[in-house]
């Protein structure tokens, strides 16, 4: 068994777990936070994308106590104080999710390549980005078309943030 | 149509919690005392089972139970049935075996289950499944139908003899003979359509709640028809009495077809509830979807299409082996018969056609429908051989489609299906223009300079959708009914719950069926709310499926909103002290026309349940439903365009262009229409260029089982599409939908197939075309 402490949006939180529980089973079922899904088994799909530390981390490929002290953002502590993030709002906005399920994967993912490109983003650079996330409902079309919405709306931001 | 009405762009009600991560989907839930459950699968294509050794098993930490298929037999619960009835062209009826939901003496595929073990987390149930020790004796294995109906084949179930399951057909086959006789040219081919594994990203799940208090049980699930999941629990598989059971399908995660059917793991997980005294959940990783949720597609046909010497198709013969896998899951053989020969006349005048269709067990994962359903299948036949013909024939593939479009409408094709409305030249000149065909030739010539092959292809799609009227289907086999059920409930406040049976799991119900709502009475979406998924709240329904949610389930919804409003009226006229045909509903409030007499929405709702001053005989409350039966299909049609570029050294293909015009009748919000058509077309491309599903033919195996080897679309295989819409209204229901959730996936792979094999110059090409396949194909038309 593994003591594990680390914040998770915004929070610190500590919990037991087996050694090998993955960190997204210790957010799922230890933090009750379902956001953040599991959608295969090979880390191949990034239903289960967070933030680590500032970068986006399939869940699913980390040990829980390889987190232990870290700043961990997930999916339901993106938005701040009610107001969604423009990422959030441009996937709403241009249909960017169907039965949302790979979702708060894909959003995390955007917001890092986002924050990573500093808003200069391209729909070819957008489309290998996202080589990691799967999605089965939307065909990319309108995904791609929201997060090159949030990236030239972020992009100054996000530009300052970057240097 | 107002800003929130019909045809208006509204962003989806729905995505506030699913961008918030606040989706509540089937694996999320915990309820007090839950514990965890691991099926144990048959790790052999074919085997016996001789002996199930669970001693060292239940001795683990944190076990419960372990539950094996004689425990199952002990309570009587049933077998796994197929609810469509086909007979042999013979008149015997279909040969279904045995399927038992936790199986028995027999393994029949890679992944059948055989026990669950019931533990206090996942990976205590994992661990004990590892110390059951389950005897086999391996058994001979086939995977290809052709070779299973050959002689001296494996066999799998006593009742179907060389492994048919019938041998059925359709349309006249001496005319269509005879047709071919005397054509003047004839185009013969084989196709294969290749088996696809449906993976929507959500894996299955399930958590079953027996209370022995009220003897009541509860099952949460990954389901796309939770009312028909209750029905077959209840009454086939004798689980639960249908008034005893609650089944809930909560946010789900898509479905793509493959969650329409009740698996073993449902009818175990709630059974074994009862049977351990604790709630069940299962969730299935993404390989045991692989190896159990049902796959798609998989035929093998050869085909010969007649033209006279104006090139018009006197006649159509198809000859398909559809693979049904291990066990008949619950629509396999609907779907490669009558929702596949139907459409074989496609787009065109075909004056003569017959199909036969053997339907075939393998030791392979169950078959049903998947997107499309048939139609896919149907679709490529036909599509694939017109272009070829236009090859043969020297003509171009427009001219020959549109030598033999129907332009008359209603028009009875010689396979069932009478076409009610299409204009189908109108979505072939839209692609046309928006691909911009002409200037392919300039095109092809630059891409030569640079050393690659470009190519170009069509395909003119026709479905058959909003599935379908009752006695219809009835009469061809089907168990259900396919009407729709909706209650319309105006609350005292004037907000509005629309419950129907339809289910979302992607479509963006909550939004457009309230927006039903708001183009009748002029309320705000935001103060109706869609109620669906629960068998306790909505009493009855049949479920999302052959995109019938828009032409069924709206047109229950439209029918109880016409009860609605005749009863607002009268209560309004009453209020208002006019005459009821006066009364006109505007911006949320019932006016009398020409005047400026008017009671607002929510007051007359009040009205209704102070009831204080109601016309006389009124019944208080204003709450109304209704039940939708289908007067026929609904036909969705359009053509698609595909442009690909492939370079020769590595046989890779680029797709430049993908152009697709639709005609899906009436659209009650573009933005989602879009959405489906995207999505169906990515679905559609990874059919033509990327999905393959591979067995090994001697051990039975999955060999593309994962992400690492099955080869799901990704962003950067796909490009942005063009895509635009036709019009002509369906007359067969009263909002003039005919549906759009399968034409992507029905209409692209032949434009993709079409495209490529117009750029190699070798007409010989199996999807997935994958850059190897290409490139040998290239190498063979050198
Ligand atoms: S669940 Fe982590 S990548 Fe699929
Ligand atoms: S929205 Fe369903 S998988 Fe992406």
């Amino acid at each position: 068994m593994a003591n594990v402490s680390m914040t998770v949006n915004g929070r610190s939180v500590s919990g037991q777990c087996e050694d090998r529980t993955l960190l997204v089973q210790f957010i799922r079922e230890n933090l009750g936070l379902t956001g953040t899904h599991v959608g295969c088994d090979t880390s191949q799909c990034g239903a289960c994308v967070v933030h680590v530390d500032g970068k986006a981390v399939k869940s699913c490929t980390m040990l829980a106590a390889q987190a232990d002290g870290s700043e961990v953002v997930t999916i339901e502590g993106l938005a701040s104080g009610g107001e969604l993030h423009p990422v959030q709002a441009a996937f709403r906005e241009h249909h960017g999710l169907q039965c949302g399920f790979c979702t708060p994967g894909m959003i995390m993912s955007a917001v890092d390549m986002i924050q990573r490109h500093g808003g200069r983003l391209d729909e070819k650079t957008v489309r290998q980005e996202l080589e990691g996330n799967i999605c089965r409902c939307t065909g990319y079309h309108n995904i791609v078309k929201a997060v090159l919405d949030a990236a030239s709306k972020m992009g100054d931001g996000t530009k300052v943030a970057a240097e | 149509m107002g800003m929130e009405g019909i045809g208006a762009r509204v962003a989806r009600k729905e995505d506030k919690r699913f961008i918030t991560g606040k989706g509540r989907y089937t694996d999320d839930m915990v309820v007090p005392g839950m514990k965890h459950a691991h099926f144990i699968r048959s790790p052999h294509a074919h085997a016996k089972i001789k002996s199930i050794d669970t001693s060292a098993a239940e001795k683990m930490p944190g076990v419960i139970g372990i539950l094996n298929g004689a425990q199952l037999a002990e309570d009587a619960i049933g077998n796994i049935i197929c609810g469509w009835m086909i007979h042999s062209k013979d008149g015997t009826p279909m040969n279904m075996g045995a399927w038992r939901p936790l199986a028995q003496d027999t393994v029949r595929y890679v992944g059948d289950a055989v026990a669950i073990v019931v533990a206090d987390s996942k990976t205590q149930a994992r661990d004990a499944a590892e110390a059951v020790v389950v005897d086999y004796e391996t058994l001979p294995v086939v995977t290809s139908a052709i070779e299973a109906l050959k002689d001296g084949a494996p066999q799998l179930h006593p009742e179907a003899k060389n492994n048919l399951i019938f041998d059925w057909e359709i349309g006249d086959s001496a005319a269509t003979d005879a047709a071919i006789a005397s054509a003047a040219h004839v185009t013969e081919m084989k196709v294969i359509n290749n088996r696809l594994v449906p993976n929507p990203m959500e894996p299955r799940a399930a958590l079953g709640v027996y209370d022995e208090g009220e003897d009541h049980y509860t099952l949460w699930t990954t389901s796309q028809n939770p009312h028909v999941a209750r029905l077959v629990l209840s009454a086939f598989y004798n689980v639960a009495p249908e008034n005893k059971l609650r089944v809930i399908a909560p946010d789900v995660g898509g479905g793509f077809g493959s969650k329409i059917y009740i698996y073993p793991e449902e009818i175990v997980c709630l059974w074994a509830s009862k049977r351990t005294g604790v709630p069940v959940k299962w969730n299935s990783d993404r390989t045991e979807a692989f190896l159990t949720d049902a796959h798609g597609r998989d035929h093998v046909s050869t085909v010969k299409m007649a033209f006279d010497a104006d090139n018009r198709i006197t006649g159509f013969k198809v000859d398909t082996i559809a693979n049904l896998g291990a066990y008949m899951s619950l629509f396999s053989s609907s779907v490669p018969t009558y929702l596949y020969a139907t459409l074989l006349s496609g787009q065109y005048n075909i004056p003569n056609i017959h199909a036969n269709v053997r339907t075939v067990y393998t030791n392979t994962v169950p078959v049903d429908a998947y997107r499309g359903a048939g139609r896919p299948e149907a679709t490529y036949l036909v599509e694939r051989t017109m272009e070829t013909a236009a090859r043969e024939l020297g003509v171009s593939p427009a001219e020959l489609r549109k030598t033999n479009f129907v332009r008359e409408f209603p028009h009875q094709t010689p396979v069932i299906m009478c076409y009610d409305a299409g204009d189908f030249e109108a979505s072939l000149n839209a692609a046309m223009d928006a691909s911009d065909y002409a200037g392919f030739a300039a095109r092809k010539e630059e891409a030569k300079s640079r050393g690659k092959l470009r190519g170009i292809g069509m395909s003119c799609y026709i479905e058959a959708c909003g599935i379908a009227p009752s006695a219809a289907v009835g009469s061809l086999g089907a168990g259900v009914g396919l009407w729709e059920s909706a209650e319309v409930r105006v609350n005292a406040v004037g907000t509005v719950e629309v419950l129907t049976g339809s289910h979302s799991h992607g479509q963006g119900h909550e939004t457009t069926f309230a927006q039903l709502v708001a183009d009748r009475f002029g309320v705000g979406i935001d103060t109706v709310s869609i109620v669906h998924g629960d068998t306790d709240k909505v009493q009855m329904g049949m479920g999302t499926y052959g995109s019938r949610s828009g032409a069924v389930g709206m047109s229950a919804v439209v029918k109880a909103l016409d009860k609605v409003e005749i009863k607002a009226k009268k209560l309004a006229a009453h209020l208002l002290e006019a005459d009821e045909s006066d009364i006109v509903i505007e911006n949320g409030e019932l006016k009398v026309a020409g005047t400026d007499k008017s009671v607002p929405w929510f007051q007359m709702a009040l009205a209704a349940y102070t009831a204080h001053n109601m016309p006389e005989g009124m019944e208080p409350g204003l709450k109304e439903g209704a039940f939708y039966d289908p007067s026929n299909f609904t036909f969705p049609a359009g053509c698609y365009i595909c442009e690909v570029e492939v370079d020769p050294e590595t046989g890779k293909t680029e797709i430049i262009q993908f152009v697709a015009a639709d005609d899906f009748g009436k659209i009650i919000n573009p933005m989602i229409v879009e959405g489906q058509v995207h999505g169906g077309v990515a679905q559609g491309i990874g059919q033509a260029l990327l999905e393959g599903t591979h067995y090994d033919a001697e051990t039975g195996q999955l060999l593309t089982a994962s992400y690492m080897d099955y080869t799901m679309p990704r962003a950067d295989d796909l490009p942005s599409f063009q895509i635009s819409t036709t019009e002509t209204a369906c007359p067969s229901n009263p909002l003039g939908i005919k549906g759009c959730g399968e034409a992507g996936a029905i209409g692209s792979p032949p434009a993709l197939i079409n495209a490529i094999t117009d750029a190699i110059g070798n007409n010989d090409l199996t999807m997935p075309a994958t850059p190897q396949r290409v490139w040998a194909a290239l190498g063979s038309a050198k």
